[in-house]
């Protein structure tokens, strides 16, 4: 079995077998290396890291080098039945845009985030005045990646503003259990947030 | 104990094959008879489906790899990436590598002697087109008992004859490998080319593509034209890292003689290129660079001709790149995608301008070398 980082599993389960899907900000293709073959899927990973696009390569799934902040132009309306980006959203440069461009895209989306709510950064940041540094958001506030950060209520005020209907939600922690705190207050105990969501149109 | 580097095809000669049989060419010219040059590496196995069928560019030939004697300077011209343990692995691979037809290396070509007039070629020879190369390939593929390629790999008009193999015989490429190409030349490309035609034929020893009745050469067009390409193929910074504003003496002379090392360099280049190359065949070169654009057949839409091949697609592009920048493979790239096609990617940091996929760049050969180890072949 290969060992999936914990959402991983969990998107698996919500792909239908055979989709297209595109990846974004794809890392070392493990998802698409997993979906390839236990959902029989096809399509590509989009990656900026060289290093990373190598890894892809090494592992025979279809990696595009490609900027997402440079937007999803060279990809037409609904040519993906997924397009799925795991953790990257907190990390562009205008996540209200690529969303955009995702659901242009892809039937549907598929997005993952770390819960800026989570009530040990509100204590980190409250109580204590600094910025949050947990296991999900590992850097300090001056060589972090995350410049976007949201938290869980953030993302269904944005979704509901921009029409987008969520089609299934999993608030988790990070070893992707939920237990009863989780699903009472998602936005004060969710450590990761797993979203499918599509235009409402 | 061979003084060459352990990770070389070692020594190896070309040989030719004659074809006897008369090839239709698109231009609407029949060549009756030809001969083509190739070399090969590494052995074809069992099942026969190890063969990587390796097409140059401009300047390129049959020697793609390896070196003619123990004294030779430098190796063939792709030998960064062919050879033992190198992404075109010869341990795994049948390596073929020819010149095309019209080239001045052995193919048949516009120095070769017509048996028709008993003189040379020269602009007599047909025009040649990449479909046209392709077509001569597929016949050495029958001699040679392939009949199917794990992989047709090239870059610049190299990658060119990739791609078209991949679009005129989709069950014979398992893979096709674009480095450093575009699905056809833009006007700046066209220019470029025109501007080093005229230098040749404007050169008074040219005499209309028949110098060789003269026993000369239109030597000084050839330089210019090969001096302007060379330009074209390294990037700007490029240049500037490798030669700045040096002068070639202490100060300047206020002469119209070689004061700039960048000067002296292009010259160099220049003659070395005009002693060994065929001026008639750089203009075929260019014609066949200029007419590509397989798009064509379906109105310019790439997609649509590339919706008939069936092989999985390496394209890679490097940064600095400006004669095919990443733009022209994106176009490939998105064409590929728009007909679901296996595809992957590599848009490559390098100094080296076009010149950079005959360069030994560790992304570059450690992408290559992975997606190359994923195609499978029979042991």
């Amino acid at each position: 079995m290969i060992v999936l980082r914990s959402d991983l599993e969990k998107i698996s389960s919500w792909i239908k077998p055979g989709s297209r899907v595109l990846d974004l900000g794809c890392g070392d293709g493990t998802l698409l290396d997993f979906l390839q073959k236990e959902r029989q899927v096809s399509g590509y990973g989009i990656e900026i890291s060289t290093k990373q696009v190598i890894c892809c390569l090494e592992k025979g799934v279809n990696i595009i080098q490609a900027d997402i902040d440079a937007g999803l132009a060279d990809f037409d309306e609904n040519s993906f039945d997924y397009v799925i980006m795991t953790q990257a959203l907190q990390a562009l440069q205008r996540p209200d845009q690529t969303l955009k461009e995702m659901l242009r895209v892809g039937e549907q989306s598929i997005v993952t985030f770390p819960n800026f709510g989570l009530w040990r950064h509100r204590l980190q940041l409250g109580a204590g005045g600094k910025m949050p540094v947990s296991k999900a958001l590992p850097a300090q506030w001056y060589e972090t990646e995350n410049i976007h950060l949201c938290t869980v209520d953030d993302f269904e005020a944005f979704c509901n503003q921009q029409d987008i209907s969520v089609l299934q939600r999993d608030i988790v922690d990070y070893d992707h259990k939920a237990d009863w705190l989780m699903r009472l207050w998602p936005n004060l105990f969710g450590e990761l947030a797993l979203y499918r969501i599509k235009n409402r149109r | 104990m061979s003084n060459l580097p352990q990770n070389s095809v070692g020594i190896v000669s070309p040989q030719s094959i004659h074809f006897n049989e008369g090839l239709a060419l698109e231009c609407g010219k029949t060549i009756v008879e030809y001969d083509i040059t190739y070399e090969t590496y590494g052995c074809l196995n069992e099942a026969a489906d190890n063969a990587i069928l390796i097409c140059h560019a401009l300047s390129g030939d049959h020697h793609a790899a390896g070196y003619h004697s123990e004294n030779d300077k430098k190796p063939g011209w792709w030998d960064v990436c062919i050879g033992p343990g190198k992404p075109i692995d010869t341990n795994r691979f049948f390596v073929v590598s020819s010149s095309n037809l019209g080239h001045c290396s052995g193919s048949t070509g516009p120095s070769s002697l017509n048996a028709a007039t008993g003189k040379a070629y020269g602009p007599d020879f047909p025009m040649v087109t990449v479909k046209d190369w392709v077509r001569v390939q597929k016949r050495l593929a029958d001699s040679l008992g392939v009949r199917q390629w794990a992989a047709v790999a090239g870059g610049s008009l190299g990658a060119m004859q990739a791609l078209q193999w991949s679009i005129d015989y989709p069950d014979m490429v398992r893979h096709a490998i674009v480095i450093a190409s575009a699905s056809k030349l833009s006007a700046q490309n066209i220019a470029f080319n025109a501007v080093a035609r005229q230098a040749i034929m404007s050169d008074p020893d040219f005499h209309h593509g028949r110098y060789y009745d003269f026993n000369t050469v239109p030597a000084s067009g050839l330089k210019v034209a090969r001096m302007l390409g060379h330009i074209t193929y390294l990037s700007d910074d490029a240049m500037g890292d490798k030669f700045g504003r040096e002068l070639r003496t202490e100060k300047l002379n206020y002469s119209f003689g070689v004061e700039f090392e960048v000067e002296s360099y292009l010259r160099y280049q220049g003659e070395a290129f005009a002693g060994r190359f065929d001026a008639n065949t750089y203009l075929l070169m260019t014609k066949a660079l200029d007419y590509f654009d397989p798009a064509e057949a379906e109105g310019g839409d790439l997609a649509k001709v590339l919706n008939k091949a069936k092989a999985k697609f390496f394209v890679a592009s490097f940064t600095t790149d400006w004669r095919f920048s990443p733009e022209r493979s994106r176009e490939i790239v998105k064409a590929l995608t728009d007909v679901n096609l296996d595809v992957s990617y590599l848009e490559c940091e390098s100094q080296h301008g076009h010149d950079a996929f005959l360069v030994e760049i560790e992304d570059y050969i450690a992408a290559f070398g992975a997606y190359m180890k994923n195609i499978e072949v029979s042991s």
